[in-house]
């Protein structure tokens, strides 16, 4: 069943990748000021976007993992943030290229850039920190409390480009104040669509592995005891 | 068309791709090791349950 959803929502994500990038290359006109580069928003947003849905997930997870105990929703908060982790890069190392032809640089230390660059680091020291604690419990609890923490960076993420009296190198936002050209509003919302099913895709393997993880932990343990 | 221009679309994209295969990969190594430990330990078990 886990292994039939995987590859239908694999399947079902290259499909709609496809026809997205169909529809920006071949379609779309470039963009009066920016020429073709422009179509770097196209995966460098969605990843953004989906990225965050992710973050949020493993909030709620971690949060119910404290409550009810149960070790599934620890493996769904590092499945999600995981994954999650991956688009942030993504959405980093895209941004920054982009950034290169339409500004001269690579990087700009504005609030916006600096607070994603610290939410892939909050998370990335997630990842790195939870394999050193052996006990399953106490990692699952630590685990949670740092996911939980980790999170408070991501209004600040959101904000950044909506604070007044704060200027960022980093364009404004363009989907709630209509800056959003009518024709990119279709293949924004694909992509958005597409990062999401294959995300999902990828947290369901992740989060098989991190059941089977388990059980070889429970097994060892086992070993031992003998 | 900027050829400047679409040399970094060019490099955005390839580097979205890398980024998303180098992952995969690294979850299906992952996911074969994994399994491979995971007979390891039955077969371990088995042969204690045997003996």
């Amino acid at each position: 069943m886990r292994e039939k959803a995987v590859y239908v929502l694999g399947l079902l994500a290259a499909f709609v990748m496809i026809f997205n990038l169909n529809t920006v290359f071949n379609k779309l006109p470039d963009e009066a000021m920016q020429g073709a580069v422009y179509r770097i928003i196209f995966i460098h947003v969605p990843a953004a976007i989906d990225a965050d849905i992710f973050f949020t997930v493993s909030l709620l997870t971690a949060v119910l993992f404290l409550v009810t105990r149960k070790f599934i929703w620890d493996s769904v908060t590092v499945s999600c943030i995981e994954v999650g982790t991956m688009l942030v890069f993504l959405n980093l190392v895209t941004g920054s290229i982009w950034g290169r032809n339409q500004w001269g640089i690579w990087w700009a230390w504005d609030l916006r850039m600096t607070s994603q660059l610290m939410c892939f680091l909050l998370y990335l020291g997630y990842l790195l920190v939870r394999p050193a604690i052996a006990e399953p419990t106490q990692k699952a609890t630590l685990s949670a409390i740092v996911a939980i923490f980790a999170y408070a960076d991501i209004p600040l993420v959101l904000m950044a480009i909506r604070l007044p009296n704060v200027r960022t190198q980093h364009p404004g936002p363009v989907l709630e104040t209509g800056n959003l050209a009518p024709a990119f509003r279709a293949p924004f919302g694909i992509g958005i669509l597409a990062l999401l099913l294959m995300g999902t895709a990828l947290v369901l393997v992740r989060l098989h592995q991190e059941t089977t993880r388990r059980e070889i932990d429970s097994l060892r343990r086992e070993l031992h005891a003998a | 068309m900027d050829i400047t221009n679409l040399t970094f679309l060019f490099y955005g994209y390839s580097a979205a791709w890398i980024i998303i295969t180098a992952f995969v990969l690294m979850l299906v190594s992952r996911g074969r090791r994994i399994d491979r430990e995971l007979a390891r330990l039955k077969s371990l078990v088995e042969d204690r349950d045997r003996s």
